[in-house]
């Protein structure tokens, strides 16, 4: 049975490689966690190699994979209660095992942000705002609506703010929802 | 960037900072950068390499 058909194999799994740098961070950043997060990637790999044959060559390679990750990171969620990411060892990991990973404090504190966020939430920014995809992209990686990945980022990116308090003090005031009735006396 | 009002009052300081979304985006980006930029594990280069020669030997039968 070799022969014939395989010239389209050692391209796919090239293409597959080229995906991979990719497919970690974003597994990484949806764990915390190297070790979990290669896991998933793993099983990510195995399930994409099993389901080549619906791959079409010529498409988008990273969201198919990334699609992939993600119903596997959802589906193992589910199986084991919710508990594969663990919110202790996720910074733990980091600091302990790779100091020189995240340079400095600041991206320390950032992703410590990150992982309070809820996980639709974080997956849209980072699907977005990181791994470089389209609105329409993410959404049709997670499933959903276009609309509703774009109010995930909204609630992401405010979130985000109010944690890291980028804009300092001004922008919102003491608190968001007194600011903009605040603002709107000096209107008129 | 500097709002004019009548009053006078300066807005200044509200404009101040760089676009706290941009600002966001760095670290975001970075954050994942920094996993990206990894070179990839020897295991999943192996893996594939196994999945393949597997592939070359027989039909793929066994998904897990």
């Amino acid at each position: 049975m070799s022969g014939g058909m395989t010239e389209e194999k050692p391209s796919f799994k090239r293409e597959m490689l080229a995906a991979l740098p990719s497919l970690r961070a974003f597994a990484m950043s949806l764990i915390g966690r190297h070790d979990r997060a290669d896991d998933l990637v793993q099983d990510t790999i195995m399930k994409a190699w099993a389901k080549q044959d619906h791959f079409e060559m010529g498409t988008n390679m990273k969201a198919w994979l990334f699609t992939i990750l993600r119903n596997e990171l959802y589906s193992q969620m589910r199986k084991r209660g919710r508990e594969v990411q663990d919110s202790d060892g996720y910074f733990t990991e980091s600091l302990a095992q790779h100091p020189a990973q995240y340079g400095s404090l600041d991206l320390q504190d950032f992703k410590r942000a990150l992982e309070t966020l809820p996980p639709d939430q974080r997956e849209a920014i980072i699907l977005v705002g990181a791994s470089g995809f389209s609105y329409e992209e993410a959404a049709e990686i997670c499933g959903c609506a276009l609309g509703t990945i774009k109010s995930r980022v909204n609630r992401a990116r405010q979130r985000l703010q109010d944690i890291l308090q980028v804009t300092g003090e001004n922008e919102y005031g003491p608190d968001a929802t007194s600011a903009p009735i605040t603002s709107r006396a000096f209107v008129s | 960037m500097t709002y004019k009002t009548g009053a006078g009052r300066e807005t200044t300081m509200s404009a101040r900072t760089d676009n706290p979304n941009a600002q966001i985006a760095t670290k975001l980006r970075a954050l994942y950068l920094s996993v990206q930029e990894e070179a990839v594990p020897d295991r999943f280069l192996d893996l594939l390499e196994k999945l393949d020669a597997v592939e070359r030997q027989s039909m793929p039968d066994v998904a897990e």
